[in-house]
């Protein structure tokens, strides 16, 4: 019996023998093992849509500056069909963010109201009513003539 | 004549084998047969050589842990006829290494274990005369849930993280530090703090929620390692801002 | 070397992970709505917010600091998942602290560019 990396010897009384532990290789594609591995990955990737949130409100903010013109010029880019196709894409993730992080929010977050826990449901549709009043409000300044 | 069901069982004799390998055995298909009871027909009437762990057969004292259709489960507390026709593959707890057949090492959790203090830390001891430290039904509640867990490594053997990086401490390790935290009689919170927050300890953690799945005692270890990052990480910040003699 | 790795990780984790979190909620509550307006429904047509109108809500100075924030918090959570999903998902512990200055090298960087843009915006 040969002997490798990880074996060790152990004794009981006079009599020693050998161990040797058979430890499974992970492999990479770990993720891909479960429907509920591969959401956790979907929902950590869903951070790229968020870079790319900032970096498409930078160039915006910079369009929007410079006035009429590169605006309407910024606005025609963004009309070009795979920044659609990219914009799509990324507020499907956000979405899926924003979802994912309010009916996370009640496992941190235990709050006590008179000896009793505030339900973990309040605690997410008071998340889910917050982010309802802060896109209207945005959409309002925004929109507004 | 009973109906039968096929159980894959993972074999694995390290005095002749370098890895596993998967034996059939057709076991007695009885309704209110566990799995467990599977095992222990195989090792009383078909191999005596099988090797598992068991003891309560009940649910509540977490040896029995193993893989069944690739699921972290108790086998006394999983039953034949949920799988239907079968097969059922029962595997070593994944996540440890297999010492032989289908009993793990899990001498390194019970490493962990101890080193979050999982008793009652008191800095000042009341004498014994005084009685017993009182508790009202909130506070017991405020800790009950994280009380229950059985040891049995389950959300070890689901968590990604831990197969990754054995060095991560574990979501039982800090559910059940987490359960001395929030008991009002405790006063060690200071110094699991201390002990846990570290990269390798809850800050490993991705919250990817496994463990609370497969968590058979519904001790939710997800949401109370979420609940100490948020302690912890206040606690960090005050103690950052504030000069020692205010804290 | 792991042992001073481990010291440091004790008082820089906490504030990480309070960046993340804040900017978790920040981009939850706001790019959602922010991307389908300027991201679809300007491009597509759906509305049409006068350029006017908009550089006159851009030089609001409580615009530039909700932008500056919601960008600045976003860029820290970002580069908190993105490493984390480097190391596990592609198995790369070994290349930790590499992976860590860079994501967060990027977040620094790419905040002091908002804060350029934001302020030439003003």
């Amino acid at each position: 019996m040969t002997t490798g990396p990880g074996d060790f010897t152990e004794r009981a009384g006079d009599q020693a023998y050998h161990v040797r532990p058979y430890r499974p290789p992970v492999n990479l594609l770990w993720w891909l093992r479960r429907r509920t591995y591969l959401f956790f990955v979907l929902r950590e990737l869903s951070c790229l849509a968020v870079a790319w949130a900032v970096l498409f409100l930078m160039l915006l903010v910079r369009a929007v500056s410079e006035g009429g013109d590169v605006y309407a010029h910024f606005v025609t880019w963004a009309r070009m069909p795979w920044i659609v196709v990219l914009n799509v894409v990324a507020f499907a993730f956000l979405m899926l963010h924003a979802i994912t992080w309010f009916n996370l929010t009640p496992a941190a977050t235990v709050v006590r109201l008179r000896g009793q826990r505030v339900p973990p449901a309040v605690i997410a549709g008071s998340a889910y009513a917050g982010w309802v009043v802060v896109s209207a409000l945005v959409a309002w300044i925004v929109l507004r003539q | 004549m009973t109906d039968t069901i096929a159980l894959q069982v993972t074999r694995y004799r390290p005095d002749r084998e370098t890895e596993p390998t998967v034996e059939e055995f057709a076991v007695p298909l009885h309704n209110d047969w566990a799995v467990l009871d599977g095992l222990n027909h195989i090792k009383d009437n078909m191999d005596g050589t099988l090797s598992y762990r068991w003891s309560c057969r009940m649910g509540i004292c977490g040896s029995c842990g193993m893989m069944v259709n690739g699921e972290p489960k108790l086998t006394c507390a999983s039953f034949l006829t949920d799988y239907g026709r079968g097969p059922v593959r029962v595997e070593p707890l994944a996540g440890f290494p297999v010492i032989r057949d289908l009993v793990v090492d899990i001498s390194d959790f019970l490493r962990k274990l101890p080193k979050v203090k999982p008793w009652i830390v008191r800095e000042d001891e009341e004498p014994v005369g005084a009685g017993e430290y009182l508790q009202t039904p909130a506070q017991m509640d405020a800790y009950r849930q994280f009380s229950m867990c059985i040891n049995c490594m389950l959300c070890y053997s689901a968590c990604p993280v831990y197969a990754l990086d054995p060095d991560f401490v574990g979501p039982a390790a800090i559910a059940l530090a987490q359960r001395y935290n929030l008991d009002s009689r405790d006063q060690g919170a200071e110094v699991r703090l201390d002990l846990l927050i570290h990269p390798e300890g809850i800050w490993g953690c991705t919250f990817v929620g496994e463990c609370t799945r497969a968590c058979p005692k519904g001790v939710d270890p997800a949401g109370a390692i979420q609940r100490y990052k948020l302690t912890a990480a206040l606690h960090s910040v005050k103690s950052l801002l504030l000069p020692r003699g205010a804290r | 070397m792991a042992e001073r790795t481990k010291q440091s990780g004790r008082t820089t984790e906490p504030i990480l992970w309070l960046l993340f979190s804040a900017g978790g909620v920040a981009a939850a509550l706001f790019l959602p709505i922010l991307i389908f307006i300027f991201g679809l429904a300007v491009p597509l047509g759906w509305v049409a917010p006068g350029s006017n109108h908009l550089q006159g809500v851009l030089a609001n100075p409580l615009t530039l600091l909700v932008l500056f924030g919601l960008c600045v918090l976003s860029l820290f959570h970002w580069a908190q998942r993105f490493r984390y999903t480097l190391i596990d998902g592609l198995k790369l512990k070994g290349y930790q602290r590499l992976i860590n200055m860079g994501c967060y090298t990027v977040a620094v960087i790419g905040s002091l560019t908002v804060a350029v843009v934001l302020w030439l915006a003003r």
